[in-house]
């Protein structure tokens, strides 16, 4: 009972981190139909800088682990905003060419955070609460994984907000149903763009720092794992749809955690199969539109 | 005689390089509804579609003798040009009150206007339009194009998969509307087209075929079979 | 109309004395100062001009995928990785010999093409893309994690048992050099047969206008689906080679990390012509061996830190290069030529980015 408990736990915090980063790229993709091979380097990034700040700080305050949370964040989204100012915007409708640029960014960026930091892993540490575990129901569950929960939520509750309660907001969920309707409306959209960038980005950012801290280390291919299973949450969930996006890290990662933990060690291949499934039976994700 | 508020000089377009719009040049008066008849096929869309640079086009487009047909397509709507697509396009998952407060471009809409040609609308703001009837999104297209002070509207189909009595309402709209702003409107429903067009252009194989007084193309029988494919007689 | 009887042959006997010149190469004496390490006979300078063939090959079947499909796949490596793990795994598990174990390989290839290809095809544009990507992370998993097998993260070694003598050692080099050749020569045909075939008009048509070809009654999809079958089938012949070359292989030739490599090679060379894939083979392999070296440069090295971290990472140089080409040269070095030329005679492209962008080919098709 124990395990099945941590199991399913620990599915719902990595699921959190799963959507942190999946959030920004559905959200990207469905308002401008751009798959940002980057966004894996938006979290690298941010997780790097994040750990300076908090070594800078004091690596077992809660300061220095909400600081380079909020830093996490910022340069997350700065990331993401010249990103698009300097190379989606030149290439607008150019669909494919934007996929490229962002594979080359992805690929550079990459090989410059090796040259900088290094290949090996490097270990980290945080506050001493979030190493230790919580009983709940006769199962340990370690600390950062209600971290992890919070923030995700915290995040959906305010992208949320954004989206139902600002114009901005509005602009972007027409935007993403009918991107040509709102410049018939006499809408710049390009502006949301960046925005939708930038907080894109942001999600990822926080999404970085914390998975740094749910495995203890920090490396240049950190993003490159987290990216993939992104990847494949936004299809599942549906390709521009945030609930899609939320319903199906969760799915994702708690049947990921159900499989490692009774199947041996299979669950990376079975969320691959679970995404042939989806592709065969409902091809649009779950919450997807049929085009 | 007053300046045309449009004028069109060798309009092409393309989608996905396709050509759709070969070559079509008219002139669209500054009062009044001018209607664009044609086939299936025609072209009647695109150059519309064209005008408003929703797909790539060349030529010369000039509202109000200003060119616009180098500039993208959130500035030509915000120089006063109101469009009202085929097939709606409302924003479905957004509610009424959304959609409209979307279109609106200036400090002061036509709230009021809008509300009085519409007032089934003003019941329903917070419904999500997706939930509408074809009648209800059809006025809600309709509306966005009327909320703001343009100088033309280009309106496409609006009646086009209605039922005979909303058909009749949406005319009524479309009539009070026209007697403060200029339309382009882009019809099937020859009895529609008879009601509320002062002029006409015939559209065929992305070319304009035939321009005059609507009425005068409406009542000639064997140029309408020809270029329509239609009686006009069957729709009186 | 231009003359077809200088048309049809001109080509080939290029191509003839093209081959011809490289098959002597192992047999002379030529330096290439700055790119070879050594002359032309040398087995150092053969292994790097046998890798660059083999990267070649790959890149050739990469472009049937992309540039006459239209169709955008991040997991390419995956059959490419099948091949080599495939034919490695039967020599040292199943202790087949060379030929059949070839055959066996390309087989598996073929067999995890039409799973995947099928799977992945149900989504097209970016959604089919980023399915390829995990099946290919899938394949990366499989193979780190199951080290019995394919020998986990430190990679599979060649059983020289089953191999012929001629193909094992250093001072064999030559003769794995002769086989690359081959091997790309094959690929080469091989793609060229699918583009002047009915089947690759159909594949290019519906890259152009997938439902024009519908409407017509023809199955675009299932050409599409051959055309991502016989890619995967060339990716793992070129693994094979890649495989004995080597003496071996390792996790990265199956993960995405090798599809974007590739993915850059055909760009950089030039999308939609097949010799624009042949050159950025070639050109990437040659500039990722070099760079390397001149990272290690006393000039280098003494530069202050802001230049030289980026100076000293190849990848990082050529993922620039890459953003510079996409952004300012999408036709790569081969449409660049191409447009130039085109522009004299006076023509418009029908292959390449540019064209595809036009075509629209990431968009969703409905269904």
């Amino acid at each position: 009972m124990s395990t099945l408990v941590l199991t399913l736990v620990i599915g719902l915090g990595l699921g959190a981190l799963y959507f942190l980063v999946a959030s920004g790229l559905s959200l990207i993709y469905g308002l401008m139909h751009v798959l940002n091979f980057a966004h894996g380097a938006f979290l690298t990034l941010s997780a790097f800088v994040g750990w300076a700040v908090a070594q800078a700080i004091g690596v077992s305050s809660w300061g220095g682990f909400l600081l380079s949370i909020l830093i996490g964040a910022l340069v997350g989204a700065a990331f993401a905003a010249v990103t698009e100012l300097l190379l989606i915007r030149p290439l607008y409708e150019r669909h494919i060419e934007q996929v490229l640029v962002t594979v080359g960014l992805s690929f550079a960026a990459i090989a410059l955070f090796e040259g900088i930091w290094g290949t090996d892993p490097v270990t980290i540490a945080g506050p001493a609460w979030l190493s230790r575990t919580t009983p709940v129901l006769g199962a340990s569950i370690p600390n950062k994984y209600w971290v992890l929960i919070i923030a995700a939520a915290v995040v959906l509750a305010a992208l949320v907000l954004f989206l139902k309660r600002t114009r901005y907001g509005m602009i972007i969920r027409a935007g993403v149903e009918n991107r040509a309707m709102v410049t018939a409306l006499g809408i710049d959209v390009r502006r949301s763009f960046t925005l939708v960038f930038a907080i894109g980005g942001s999600a990822a950012g926080i999404g970085g720092v914390l998975a740094m801290h749910a495995m203890t280390y920090v490396s240049a291919h950190l993003g490159s794992t987290l990216r993939i299973f992104a990847f494949i949450v936004t299809v599942v969930g549906g390709l521009g749809s945030l609930t899609g996006a939320a319903i199906a890290s969760v799915l994702v990662a708690v049947l990921q955690q159900v499989a490692n933990t009774y199947l041996g060690g299979t669950g990376d291949f079975i969320v691959v199969i679970l995404l042939a499934v989806v592709l065969l039976v409902r091809p649009q994700g779950l919450m997807g539109r049929r085009a | 005689m007053n300046a045309p508020i449009l004028q069109v000089r060798n309009l092409r377009a393309s989608i996905a390089g396709q050509q759709v719009v070969e070559d079509v040049t008219f002139d669209v008066p500054a009062t009044g509804i001018t209607a664009v008849l044609g086939r299936n096929g025609a072209g009647k869309t695109s150059t519309l579609r064209g005008i408003l640079g929703l797909i790539s086009r060349k030529g010369e487009v000039l509202l109000d003798g200003e060119r616009i047909d180098g500039l993208r397509t959130h500035r030509i709507v915000q120089r006063g040009v109101g469009y009202v697509p085929e097939d709606r396009e409302v924003f479905a998952g957004l509610t009424v009150a959304e959609n409209l407060a979307l279109a609106e471009r200036q400090r002061e809409p036509r709230r009021d206007f809008v509300e009085q040609l519409f007032p089934a609308l003003a019941e329903r703001r917070d419904q999500r339009a997706g939930t509408l009837s074809g009648g209800q999104q059809q006025m809600v297209s309709v509306a966005r194009a009327l909320l703001n002070d343009n100088r033309l509207l280009l309106v496409d189909e609006p009646t086009k998969g209605l039922a005979p009595k909303i058909v009749t309402e949406v005319a009524d709209a479309l009539a009070e509307a026209a007697r403060i702003v200029p339309m382009l409107l882009v019809e099937q429903n020859l009895d529609v087209v008879r009601r509320l067009a002062d002029q006409a252009i015939v559209i065929a194989g992305g070319r304009v075929v035939h321009t005059g007084r609507a009425v005068d193309i409406l009542n000639d029988v064997e140029l309408t079979r020809r270029l329509l494919g239609v009686s006009a007689e069957e729709h009186v | 109309m231009r003359d077809t009887t200088r048309t049809r042959w001109v080509p080939l006997l290029v191509g003839i004395v093209v081959v011809a010149v490289l098959a002597m190469l192992p047999l002379l004496n030529l330096s290439i100062p700055g790119i070879l390490p050594g002359p032309t006979y040398t087995p150092g300078s053969l292994a790097l001009m046998s890798l660059c063939m083999v990267f070649a090959a790959l890149a050739l079947s990469y472009n049937l995928l992309l540039g006459s499909a239209g169709m955008l796949s991040f997991g390419h490596a995956l059959y490419f990785g099948a091949g080599a793990y495939g034919l490695g795994i039967l020599l040292k598990a199943v202790e087949l010999p060379l030929v059949p174990g070839v055959f066996a390989a390309l087989l598996g290839g073929v067999v995890i093409a039409v799973i995947t290809g099928a799977v992945a095809m149900r989504v097209n544009g970016i959604p089919f893309a980023m399915v390829t990507l995990a099946f290919a992370q899938a394949g990366s998993v499989l193979v780190r994690r199951n080290q019995a097998v394919t020998g986990g993260e430190e990679g599979l070694g060649l059983n020289t048992a089953g191999v012929p003598d001629w193909l094992v050692g250093v001072v064999n080099t030559r003769n794995l050099y002769w086989v690359s050749l081959a091997v790309v020569v094959i690929i080469y045909l091989a793609v060229l047969w699918v583009d002047r075939s009915r089947l690759g008009h159909l594949a290019a048509a519906a890259r152009e206008n997938d439902l024009r070809v519908r409407v017509l009654g023809l199955h675009p999809n299932r050409a599409k689906l051959i055309v991502f079958v016989i890619a995967g089938l060339c990716a793992s012949l070129a693994g094979i080679a890649y495989l004995l070359l080597q003496s071996g292989t390792q996790p990265s030739a199956v993960g995405a990390d090798l599809t974007i490599t590739v993915l850059v090679m055909v760009v950089l060379g030039g999308v939609g012509f097949r010799w624009g894939a042949i050159l950025g083979g070639v050109l990437y392999t040659i500039l990722d061996q070099r760079l390397t070296v001149l990272a290690r440069a006393e000039g280098i090295q003494q530069l202050p830190d802001v230049l030289r971290v980026p100076l000293s990472e190849p990848l990082f140089i050529l993922g620039v290069l890459f953003i510079l080409v996409v952004m300012f040269l999408p036709g790569g070095i081969a449409g660049t030529v191409d447009s130039r030329l085109r522009r004299r005679r006076g023509g418009t492209a029908d292959a390449g980015l540019e064209a595809m962008d036009e075509q629209d080919v990431l968009e969703p098709v409905s269904r």
